[in-house]
């Protein structure tokens, strides 16, 4: 019961962060109404970039520093190469944006080099915070989960109570409007460009400590976040929190979880064969989030929020 | 809605110049047209005559099993517009297929690739039928969570696909046809050549066909083909197993090639590669992709040989090609002759010979940074420098700096007289217009 909870709880904590990345990456979407594949390399940059700062300036400095680099590299690139894809239609701001993940990997490659860097945990955040019998709760989840909530709260507050938040809420869904009334979409375009990725940095810096950081990580965690986005439904906030939190905690249960496909399958009635009935549930956990992702279309096509007619 | 409608006024512009190339004189066109398969033609015919270079032979069975993979991928962008990130998955499920119906016994290698087709045909339609009912962005998102599925279960399943090995096959231990066993490699690349002519001639007259049609329609616009009573899913979904057959013949060639078929051959990366070649060639003609698989192939053997930096210039290609040409190279090796049509040979050739110096200031001043770059990353050992003949770049000397300065000067210097020079040409050519 207590490894159920912590479980849950380190589910949460992973869902936290994957909905930081969705977040930035639905507001991009509705704003821009591009799917940035690029997201998770940005992600990956976050969490680079807070290792070398990390290293030379503390931690605290690279959770500030970092984001706020990787934020201003992303308008610049909205503003340079995202603005003139635009004239040839969506896919091939799509394809733009599948370019600088592949250039973006390549950069990691040149200045980091190959292999993986180790992101020393800080020492006030090492250590269990909650213990019971065998499973803990350690602190630097806790702090990632204060961090993300945080983070969110601040953003959500902004959306809603300053002027900007009114003016963007506005653009999302009637960008003409918005425009004849005197304000600067395209402005207003790059800033969410600047505040998506340096969201999905600041992701990179705090999951960097427990994530390997080397230059395959943007392809792991970019395709769950694609899931993730599909499963909520593309365009929607709330899908994209919901669907953070479910796939977050499904793949936690799976990879600590002792069971085999064999008992899951008596369970329901089932008889495997013997091959498949001994995997263990934690050795087909990567599959989980895909396996709910084609689930999720066959009975629903739009995915949990979506609005019904998004074919673009 | 709005942005659905300006995907399909975006994506129909690019089908645009294809039109425009076919219309000079009728006979000059059936030439122009027969040219480009004469060329591949001789292309996959040369290496039967002179077989001692085997470097070629293996660059030769790569590029098919390409050529076939990037077509059937053009199927769906080019022909549908539908933008897939796990075309892999059809091609390496049914290279296993075939591995294991030939480790079973009882088909001719020569029947192989059949095999194969059926088997990503049939996985085709299994997860198309869950991905075409979405279109553009989504079903974008689908593939690619559908090919990272295919990909980790490939890692994670027991059976069937061999784990970390992989699944191979001794190409010479099927039922021979008279004194051919296909063991040896001459013997292989017969075999895959004639597929891969078999799977253009095949591809070629499925986009004259009404089915075809359709399928420009549901690019083009969808809202209207279901108006008129035809479900644009279907047109997908059929459209989808198509291409998933031909990639799983190409799968099928590859397997034949390298006797193996391993996650690798499933791979997003390989994915990636199918993608690339094919925007990079032009998805808007028949040839375009068939170029971009041999530009990329060539890339990969020959470029990669050269230098370790080849992953970043195939990258930077890519996006100059999305953002300058989206018609692909194809497309651009259009311009040019329009161009001449236009302002006459004198001032196109001025123009373009602008161009091209700045274009070659700027690739050269990119070359030079990213190898001194690489150089001081990759290759410590060797003090960080690189050598052009004895003339050394390292990235903490005055010279390279200097040189590099000049390149962007002269770049910068061309690329501005280029501008101003086609801006007269085209004031000129619209003066023309209006007297």
């Amino acid at each position: 019961m207590q490894a159920f909870a912590v479980a849950t709880l380190n589910g949460v904590s992973y869902g936290l962060l994957l909905f930081m990345l969705s977040a930035g990456l639905t507001l991009i979407f509705s704003m821009l109404g591009v799917l940035n594949f690029a997201h998770a390399s940005f992600y990956m940059l976050g969490a680079y970039l807070g290792y070398s700062i990390a290293a030379h300036a503390g931690f605290v400095v690279a959770l500030v520093a970092a984001p706020v680099v990787v934020g201003v590299m992303g308008a610049a690139l909205e503003r340079t190469l995202l603005r003139h894809a635009k004239a040839n239609g969506p896919l091939h701001e799509l394809l733009l944006t599948f370019g600088l993940a592949y250039l973006l990997a390549e950069l990691v490659k040149l200045v980091w080099g190959l292999g993986s860097v180790s992101f020393a945990l800080p020492g006030v955040l090492d250590g269990p915070l909650i213990a019971w019998g065998d499973a803990t709760f350690s602190r630097y989840r806790a702090f990632m989960m204060a961090t993300s909530v945080a983070t969110l709260a601040v953003l959500y507050l902004l959306l809603r109570t300053s002027r900007t938040g009114l003016v963007l809420r506005a653009a999302l869904t009637h960008a003409r409007a918005v425009e004849a009334l005197g304000h600067d979409v395209a402005r207003i375009g790059t800033l969410v460009f600047a505040v998506g990725t340096s969201l999905a940095a600041l992701a990179g810096v705090i999951g960097a400590p427990l994530a390997v950081v080397e230059p395959g990580m943007a392809e792991a965690v970019g395709s769950i976040v694609f899931v993730v986005v599909i499963v909520g439904g593309m365009g929607s906030l709330g899908g994209a929190f919901a669907a953070s939190l479910l796939i977050g905690c499904v793949q936690t249960w799976a990879v600590g979880s002792g069971a085999s496909l064999g008992s899951l399958a008596h369970i329901a009635g089932v008889r495997l064969p013997p091959v498949w009935a001994s995997l263990a549930v934690s050795q087909v956990a990567p599959l989980v989030p895909y396996a709910l992702l084609v689930a999720m279309l066959a009975c629903r096509p739009r995915g949990l929020f979506g609005r019904r007619e998004d074919d673009a | 809605m709005m942005r659905k409608r300006r995907a399909q006024a975006g994506s129909g512009s690019d089908h645009r110049p294809k039109e425009h190339a076919r219309t000079p004189s009728l006979r000059a066109g059936r030439i122009g047209a027969s040219l480009p398969w004469v060329v591949v033609a001789g292309l996959l015919a040369a290496p039967l005559t002179f077989v001692h270079s085997s470097g070629l032979f293996a660059y030769l069975a790569q590029a098919c099993a390409m050529i076939v993979f990037a077509l059937s991928y053009n199927l769906l962008l080019g022909e549908t517009g539908l933008l897939s990130f796990g075309h892999a998955a059809y091609a390496g499920l049914g290279a296993f297929a075939a591995a294991h119906l030939f480790n079973r016994g009882g088909i001719a290698l020569p029947w192989l690739p059949l095999a194969g087709g059926a088997a990503g045909a049939a996985f085709g339609m299994l997860f198309g039928a869950v991905a075409t009912r979405r279109a553009g962005t989504a079903f974008a998102m689908i593939t690619l969570g559908i090919g990272e599925l295919v990909a980790a279960a490939v890692w994670t399943l027991p059976e069937g696909f061999g784990g970390a090995a992989g699944v191979s096959i001794d190409r010479g231990s099927g039922p021979s046809w008279g004194a051919w066993t296909f063991g040896a490699p001459r013997e292989a690349y017969v075999v895959i050549a004639c597929w891969t002519v078999v799977s253009m001639l095949a591809m070629f007259a499925l986009g004259r066909t009404p089915l075809a049609r359709m399928a420009h329609a549901v690019r083009e616009n969808a809202p209207r083909v279901e108006a008129l009573g035809i479900d644009p899913r279907c047109i997908r979904l059929a459209m989808f197993t198509l291409g998933a057959f031909f990639a799983g013949v190409a799968g099928t060639l590859t397997l034949v090639d390298v006797e193996l078929a391993s996650s690798e051959s499933v791979a997003m990366t390989r994915s990636g590669a199918v993608l690339i070649a094919t925007v990079i060639g032009g998805s808007s003609t028949f040839f375009g992709p068939v170029l971009g698989a041999l530009v990329l192939t060539g890339m990969s053997v020959a470029l990669a040989g050269v230098t370790r930096a080849w992953p970043a210039y195939l990258g930077l290609l890519f996006v100059a090609v999305v953002l300058r040409a989206p018609a692909g190279i194809v497309g651009w090796w259009g311009a040019p002759r329009t161009r001449v049509e236009r302002d006459g040979i004198r001032v196109a050739a001025r123009t373009h010979g602008l161009g091209a110096l700045a274009a070659a200031a700027w690739l050269a001043a990119l070359v030079i940074l990213v190898e001194t770059l690489y150089a001081r990353r990759f290759a410590a050992d060797a003090g960080g420098a690189w050598y052009l003949g004895a003339f050394a770049f390292d990235i903490g000397v005055p010279s390279t700096w200097s040189i590099l300065g000049v390149l962007i000067v002269v770049g910068a210097v061309a690329t501005r007289c280029a501008r101003r020079a086609r801006r007269r040409a085209c004031a000129r050519a619209n003066g023309g217009v209006q007297r």
